[in-house]
């Protein structure tokens, strides 16, 4: 459970999720505004860490 | 269409009376959001919105559990220190299952485990998405959405 990867994901399918929820009544909009969500969420994170892997704190 | 004709259209338009606005009520709305607020999803399932409410009852307090799970820290309201305070305040949201782990002793987090800010962050966004499901809830009793 210590894997940052994994916590990332499962951050980001909760607040996909509740966003996904208050934004959209019906089910089927919810799932596709929650996956478009969710998908950039991992897919922002993974893009930002290549592009701050050359700089190590 | 002649001019003579559309300008009683016109008049008979502006002589209907148009729909009567009701007052919202807004003391009921209050108390939907602080239902919301003390019950994850309460305010919506008030409103009769099963399906948005149990998710919210299920999804928040689990991220918040899975916050304390991971040794996340409760932060203490104290004003001395404004970012711990705001950190406080965002715990605040989450209500009555805050509470619960307040009392329960929980929450006391350890800053040595590697998964202490993880733990924080779940612990505080679930609080501010919490106050967001209240809002929501508001805005629903208003009849804004």
């Amino acid at each position: 459970m210590q894997s940052h990867f994994f916590l990332m994901v499962i951050f980001a399918g909760f607040v996909s999720l509740v966003f996904a929820v208050i934004m959209k009544d019906e089910p089927v909009d919810q799932v596709k505004f929650g996956g478009m969500l969710f998908v950039s969420f991992v897919a922002t994170a993974v893009v930002f860490g290549w592009i701050l892997y050359p700089f190590p704190l | 269409m002649g001019r003579k004709s559309r300008d009683s259209r016109r008049a008979r338009v502006a002589a209907k009376p148009g729909p009567v606005v009701s007052d919202p009520d807004t003391s009921l709305a209050m108390a939907v959001a602080a239902l919301g607020w003390v019950i994850p999803g309460g305010g919506h399932l008030w409103l009769g919105r099963r399906q948005k409410g149990l998710i919210f009852l299920v999804i928040l307090p689990l991220m918040f559990a899975i916050g304390l799970w991971l040794e996340g820290r409760l932060f203490p309201l104290d004003p001395g220190q404004p970012l711990s305070l705001l950190a406080a305040l965002a715990d605040l949201g989450n209500g009555l299952p805050y509470l619960i782990a307040t009392v329960s002793g929980l929450g006391e987090g350890r800053v040595v485990a590697a998964t202490f800010e993880y733990g924080n962050t779940f612990t505080i966004v679930s609080g501010l998405l919490n106050m967001l499901v209240c809002l929501d809830a508001y805005d629903v009793a208003l009849g804004r959405k």
